[in-house]
């Protein structure tokens, strides 16, 4: 019933893919203590695609280049491309008052064409929007970022967990800090089209908070983490469809109330078992 | 709104001061900003920049609710901005997770928090302009009861904030040597997430909810560059935040483009310029601790 609706097939293509990626990401995000550079670079987003439509061009252009460009440009100005967050907050506190500003210029130079609700749209997405040759470029995307994860997984797992150790070892720590982040850019450029700049940071930290909060072995996390992130793409889509709520909203509450479960899970067992001193 | 600039500055100045809406604009601006460089202090500090982000994002969804269910939008900044603060409080598990659980667990909170911002926008119809207005800020509707409500709460935040200083300073430079001699550390750190949440409610009010950030960490961290005594370093956090307030205000009313968008181009300009002359980033160093 649900899938036969041509648009619900592009939401399911796209919200998949993105929600993959994100997953995976968030769980190497969350073991970098990365989440805040995340929520910078969706913000980055935001003004990317602003900036792009002031000038008249297309939105994802401007998106994918300024998201991935900020993304290396922390890099440089933290250790071993980690950024500090003073130097993120700052970063991100002016970038978004730029996209303020270029969403007064876009509203205000190209009005009457009703794009009034640009800067909404951007903000908080369009899953159900989705064309058909856009929901395949993004699972394209999508699924390139995940392919290029798998293959740095390993020693990117050894350099965040023991820097110093991995560096030792010869693994090329700055080289896989920046490759991260210029994946991080990407996967928050891609999510923008799909759950909007605001809400990227639920797909990419409630997943994997909860995959790290059920296991501590990596390679399952991992793989609980995209689970968890795909689930709630597809349980919020049909939410969405069967109760009129925005799909923004119902996938953002799924994976919050499976990150809740967690937490739920961990004190009942930590009750049951002996309290630790 | 946008006057006729001259320059002639003094006349510039009586011509916005003309209005009500400017002075009440002023007045609030400068509460703010005090408020904001001094609790903001002690964020960057903390490096607790991403919770005081989170807080400060919170406020939309109050506000959208406020608005929706037809109650004051103050009253709906300040439920939400505290509560999260005591989620966040309460769900990070003490520090023996360290600073990834934490960052997990704020986040969550944040995106949950705008999408709910985002389920009340929608239930409420016709309500896209003032999106913009939560989101961005409007420094030109602010009311004189408003004016006394966001004094009132900056007397009270600034009072605990007076109280709790010393032991606060102490246990963000080194929370292990602090713990040790006695200071209550946990209170502390919920203590300081409420006047966080309580300083981003009064100035998402001003600069909207996503900007909020501009005043919070900026001023405060120029501040921490140029001196690394705690007294001096307060102090041109504060002179900063009142001056880029009162500076984006002014161009801000004579320019067409939004003042959020002044606020955030000065203090990152101050920021930028005193890194550039230090050549630092960073001058308060802080003992690692859990």
């Amino acid at each position: 019933m649900m899938l036969a609706q041509p648009f619900m097939q592009h939401a399911f293509l796209g919200g998949t893919a993105v929600a993959l990626a994100a997953g995976l990401v968030g769980y190497f995000l969350v073991l970098r203590a990365q989440v805040f550079t995340a929520d910078a670079l969706s913000h980055v987003a935001f003004t990317g695609a602003l900036a792009a439509l002031a000038a008249g061009l297309d939105a994802r252009l401007g998106l994918f280049a300024i998201t991935v460009l900020v993304a290396l440009g922390m890099g440089t100005l933290g250790r071993q491309a980690r950024p500090d967050d003073v130097v993120i907050g700052g970063v991100f506190a002016w970038v978004l008052g730029l996209g303020v500003f270029f969403l007064r210029l876009y509203t205000s130079t190209r009005s009457g064409t009703g794009n009034g609700s640009a800067g909404v749209s951007v903000l908080f997405g369009s899953i159900l929007g989705l064309s058909a040759s856009r929901a395949l470029t993004t699972a394209l995307i999508a699924l390139l970022v995940c392919a290029v994860l798998v293959v740095i997984a390993r020693p990117l797992l050894f350099a965040s967990v023991d820097e110093n150790v991995a560096a030792a070892r010869g693994v090329p720590v700055r080289l896989l800090g920046f490759g991260f982040l210029a994946l991080v850019g990407t996967t928050a450029a891609e999510a923008t089209q799909v759950v909007g700049a605001l809400l990227i940071l639920g797909l990419l930290a409630a997943p994997a908070g909860a995959a790290s909060r059920l296991t501590t072995r990596p390679l399952p996390a991992l793989g609980l983490s995209a689970a968890i992130a795909v689930a709630s793409v597809w349980l919020g889509l049909t939410a969405s469809y069967l109760v009129a709520v925005p799909p923004s909203f119902a996938i953002l509450a799924v994976a919050t109330l499976c990150y809740l479960g967690t937490v739920a899970v961990q004190r009942l067992r930590r009750g049951s078992a002996v309290q630790p001193a | 709104m946008t006057g006729t600039f001259t320059w002639n500055l003094l006349a510039d100045i009586r011509d916005m001061w003309a209005y009500d809406a400017m002075v009440n604009a002023f007045r609030a601006g400068t509460i703010v900003a005090v408020l904001a460089a001094l609790v903001g202090w002690f964020m960057v500090l903390r490096r607790q920049s991403f919770a005081g982000h989170t807080l400060a994002l919170v406020g939309f969804p109050g506000a959208a609710g406020a608005v929706w269910l037809g109650l004051s939008v103050t009253l709906g900044y300040f439920t939400f901005c505290l509560a999260a603060a005591l989620v966040i409080a309460v769900l990070r598990t003490g520090g023996r997770r360290g600073y990834s659980e934490e960052s997990a667990v704020i986040g969550t909170v944040q995106a949950f928090a705008l999408a709910t911002g985002m389920l009340f926008v929608s239930l409420y119809k016709g309500f896209l302009n003032g999106t913009t207005e939560l989101l961005f800020g409007a420094f030109t509707g602010i009311t004189a009861d408003q004016v006394t409500v966001l004094a009132g709460v900056a007397v009270v935040v600034l009072a605990v904030l007076a109280v709790i200083g010393r032991p606060l300073l102490f246990a963000s430079v080194d929370t292990d040597v602090a713990r040790a001699h006695g200071v209550p550390s946990r209170v502390l750190d919920t203590v300081f997430l409420l006047l966080l949440g309580a300083a981003a409610a009064e100035a998402s009010q001003i600069t909207g909810a996503l900007l909020v950030f501009a005043l919070l960490v900026l001023p405060p961290a120029t501040a921490q560059l140029v001196t690394a005594r705690p007294g001096r370093s307060l102090a041109v956090s504060v002179g900063l935040a009142v001056l880029v307030v009162w500076v984006a205000l002014f161009v801000g009313y004579y320019s067409p483009y939004p003042i959020g968008f002044w606020v955030t181009t000065t203090a990152f300009g101050a920021y930028a310029l005193t890194s550039v002359l230090t050549g630092r980033t960073r001058s308060i160093p802080r003992r690692a601790a859990a």
